[in-house]
């Protein structure tokens, strides 16, 4: 009696080799991660933290179902405030896993503290826009115009990202504008907007594109106009490194950037 | 057989608790000592004095205890009278009354000052009407703020006052208009001075809550130096920028406060505070 | 200043009806039980009470009438009133209290204050002006009060229970100074109280308010020996002794001995028996009784359930027995028998009229 061993079909021999590669993989240590994320049953599970700026709640939290659809063992909590906020926190020891900031600033705070775990990557970039109320009662074109008596300007404080990214376009620009309230975060700013309590203020623009028309943005040139760049690093201590890496691959990889893209934001 | 010293601490050593209860009394206190503590012994005391004497620190130092004192001079001036209706007077309603007036004791103050948009804001009840007659934007405002923390201390003024009121003797009252005092005299000469330990005390709490008054503030008035932004806002912000400037902010506010409650001794447990001054 | 007082108040299930009237100058009691509406009584005639039907007039005005919608406000009716608890106000001086109903009625402090020193002096209080109320005794403040009332010279002054909270020399310090005043500055006066000796002290006349009812008037000597109920009878009707104490015994202007309890005091003082206390004999008791007299029945008021006796004699006593105990003796008017009262049923206190 002869015995031949079966032909397997191709596919079959791939889905093996990757089930061999994923079962041996972890045991060949970890190693930092671009690539693509094909949805193969993995073996990522616990909790995750992650802190983002509040720019980035539309985009995270999309990311955070289609992350949560290929892992669905990992529970993924997002903590949105102004970046200044979060680096604080972090340096006062909050339980953080992930942190994305809106600046590279409050990124190099967390870092000087010797927080990070590998260096930071740069995964998004927005620019800044004028925000109004829906049909610009204000009629605000340009940013001088923003100095007009009467008009209720407002916008974060220095330490937060787009409070100094403000600045510099208005300093730019050459034109001074006295606040009348300094938000805690740029979400503050477009809700003092939406409630009709503030009349204008300089936000990201994925943010003016985020009211889905409840208010309308007025552009600033681009010569004037700063770019906004967006790193995101793990946290050392948290034990979760690898959850943290598979975020921050996601975040990065194809479907997390096409995310980010319909929400605004352009290439690193 | 328990043994009693000898002299005056004879008779403490039979009051004393029993030892089970003091163990849970001495880490109660412990619980509130530490933080205190704790903050102290963080504190950058080699740089405290330039921290605390910065332009901004001094300008929200100022500007805190103007808004607060306005703030319980409002409280005073509507609190009083309003004690006394909802003490003396019984009418349809009282009750759901007096609960809307005590409501911001229980709300998270960040609930009052969306609130308070609603009412005063641009596109609230009385916003608009507010600027056409007088001109007078209340957010963003140093007026704002004050309004925001009158919103939150003067309950405590009117609760004090009315516990005082509810409990006085009405036959003193009666006495005084037997002999020729109309209402508001008997009322000037008689009951306010009955009250006073009470109002002190109603006083005293109302300026405490507004001086450490924030999640209304912040959300109404906003925050900006000079104008609107007052010591706890302040202490918020230097957070995130200069720690060391948020302890010392964080040890002044703490000092003052504790200065308060030991000058009001034991004046403001509710109940003692009705007619007898010492003499 | 003469009242009248014709007026209903309706509370809760209690209905009080006035049918009264005060000359001027007189002093009228109300006695009766508490809850009878003795204080309602008095805060319908100084104001503190709106009444529901009627009138009542004060000196001819009318302070109170339903019927017309007038109703004079208790600051503008001259009306003082002494409280059972002084009710003097805490924050403030003796002087400065007795000052106050002049300065409510628009004086300037000084002369209002040397009004108050006026009347301090009248009533020996001088000394006390600048102390706070907490710091006099219950006497001491029913007597600023007392001043306090009359500084404002009233038109009509009412009295509640003004004794009943003092110890018993206090109380007879306060009927001495009412006394007093009756005689220098008669004022209308209407005094209530549960205690007769008040009464006794005090009044001309008697009204007695029973569950807001007024179910006898008259004077008071007539009330007492003819109670038409039961709480008037065991309220009123006791027989006062004047007299000075020496050793145990109290001997009255006409020489007759009355043995009186171990501790009283001595000195000048009046003692009162009450009707139950005495005890009737035909023969001449022996035994403990140290206090026994021949006397003779004046009067006897015979009701269902007591016989009231007069006794004349030696100290004059009224006696209460059952119907059946007088039916055993077969008293009758003009009988002489033999009365005792036991010494430590005497009730002694000082006697402070001049």
């Amino acid at each position: 009696m002869v015995f031949r061993v079966p032909k397997l079909h191709p596919n079959a021999l791939v889905a093996i080799s990757f089930l061999m590669l994923l079962v041996f993989a972890p045991a060949c240590g970890s190693s930092s991660t671009t690539s693509s994320t094909a949805g193969v049953a993995d073996s990522l599970s616990g909790s995750l933290t992650v802190s983002a700026a509040s720019s980035l709640q539309g985009a995270f939290t999309d990311i955070k179902a289609a992350f949560q659809k290929m892992h669905p063992d990992v529970n993924v909590t997002i903590n949105f405030a102004a970046s200044s906020t979060l680096s604080q926190q972090i340096i006062a020891g909050a339980p953080v896993d992930v942190f994305a900031a809106a600046d590279e600033a409050t990124m190099i705070n967390v870092s000087d503290a010797k927080l990070l775990s590998g260096t930071p990557t740069l995964f998004a970039s927005n620019s800044l826009e004028i925000i109004v109320r829906r049909g610009n009662p204000s009629k605000i074109a340009t940013l001088s115009d923003l100095s007009k008596s009467g008009l209720i300007y407002v916008t974060c404080a220095p330490a937060v990202p787009i409070g100094r990214y403000s600045s510099q376009v208005l300093q730019k620009a050459g034109v001074t504008v006295t606040p009348a309230s300094l938000e805690p975060d740029v979400k503050g700013i477009v809700a003092k907007i939406l409630a009709g309590e503030a009349d204008a203020g300089i936000v990201y623009s994925t943010d003016v594109r985020a009211t889905d028309d409840a208010a309308q943005g007025v552009v600033i040139p681009a010569d004037i106009n700063v770019v906004a760049k967006y790193p995101i690093a793990a946290i050392t201590g948290s034990g979760k490194t690898t959850s943290a890496e598979a975020w921050i691959a996601f975040v990065t990889g194809t479907a997390g950037q096409s995310i980010l893209k319909s929400y605004g934001f352009t290439s690193p | 057989m328990t043994r009693l010293r000898t002299g005056r601490n004879r008779s403490a050593g039979l009051q004393r608790p029993p030892a089970a209860i003091l163990a849970i009394a001495a880490i109660a206190i412990a619980f509130f000592a530490l933080p205190f503590i704790g903050l102290l012994w963080r504190v950058p005391w080699g740089d405290a004095w330039s921290l605390l004497t910065t332009p901004s620190s001094l300008t929200a130092l100022r500007l805190s205890i103007e808004t607060s004192l306005w703030a319980t001079a409002l409280s005073i001036v509507f609190g009083v009278p309003l004690a006394w209706v909802l003490a003396r007077y019984g009418f349809p309603g009282r009750r759901i009354v007096r609960a809307l007036c005590l409501l911001s004791l229980v709300l998270p103050p960040v609930v009052g000052g969306v609130a308070l948009f609603a009412a005063y804001g641009r596109r609230g009840l009385l916003g608009d009407s507010l600027f056409d007659w007088f001109g007078m934007r209340l957010p963003f405002s140093t007026a704002g703020v004050v309004l925001a923390q009158t919103f939150i201390a003067m309950p405590f003024l009117v609760l004090t006052v009315e516990a005082a009121l509810r409990g006085l003797d009405r036959r003193s009252e009666d006495a005084a208009r037997t002999l020729g005092a109309s209402r508001w005299y008997a009322f000037r000469r008689v009951t306010l001075p009955a009250i006073r330990p009470a109002l002190i005390a109603g006083a005293v709490l109302a300026w405490a809550r507004a001086l450490g008054e924030f999640g209304a503030t912040i959300t109404f008035a906003g925050n900006f130096p000079g104008r609107t932004q007052t010591m706890p806002l302040s202490v918020y912000l230097a957070l995130e920028s200069n720690p060391g400037q948020a302890l010392v902010l964080s040890v002044v506010m703490i000092a003052i406060s504790f200065g308060v409650l030991l000058s009001l001794r034991d004046q403001w447990l509710g109940g003692s505070t009705t007619g007898r001054s010492s003499q | 200043m003469s009242v009248e007082a014709r007026f209903t108040i309706q509370h809760d299930s209690f209905q009080l009806t006035i049918d009264m009237t005060l000359a001027d100058g007189e002093v009228l009691a109300v006695l009766g039980p508490n809850g009878s509406g003795k204080s309602t009584l008095l805060n319908a005639l100084s104001g503190l009470q709106p009444i529901d039907s009627g009138t009542i007039q004060i000196d001819g005005n009318i302070v109170d009438d339903v019927d017309r919608s007038t109703f004079v406000l208790p600051e503008h009716r001259h009306v003082g009133v002494m409280f059972q608890n002084s009710e003097l106000f805490e924050t403030m001086s003796v002087i400065d209290n007795v000052a106050f109903g002049l300065r409510a009625h628009g004086e300037n402090r000084n002369a209002a204050r040397s009004a108050a020193a006026e009347w301090l002096k009248r009533f020996s209080l001088e000394s006390f002006a600048h102390r706070r109320p907490a710091s006099l005794s219950g006497g001491q403040a029913q007597r600023v009060a007392l001043a306090r009332a009359l500084a404002t010279r009233p038109n009509l002054l009412l009295l509640d229970e003004p004794t009943s909270a003092l110890d018993v020399r206090a109380k007879a310090e306060i009927r001495r100074d009412l006394l007093q005043l009756r005689r220098e500055h008669p004022v209308t006066t209407l005094l209530v109280t549960h205690d007769p000796l008040d009464a006794f002290a005090l009044a001309d006349r008697v009204i007695v308010l029973e569950e807001g009812r007024i179910v006898q008037s008259g004077a008071l000597d007539e009330v007492a020996s003819h109670p038409q109920s039961r709480h008037i009878a065991d309220m009123v009707g006791l027989s006062l002794v004047r007299g000075e104490v020496r050793n145990g015994t109290l001997t009255t202007a006409a020489n007759a001995l009355l043995v009186v309890p171990a501790d009283t005091p001595e000195g000048p003082s009046v003692a009162s028996i009450r009707p139950a206390s005495v005890s009737l004999h035909r023969r001449q008791p022996e035994g403990s009784a140290r206090n026994a007299w021949e006397m003779a029945i004046s009067d006897l008021d015979r009701h269902p359930d007591r016989v009231r006796a007069r006794l004349t004699g030696p100290i004059p006593l009224l006696a209460e027995l059952t119907p059946a105990g007088a039916d055993a003796l077969s008293l009758a008017v003009g009988d002489t028998l033999w009365a005792s009262v036991k010494a430590s049923e005497v009730t002694v206190t000082p006697d402070l009229l001049p």
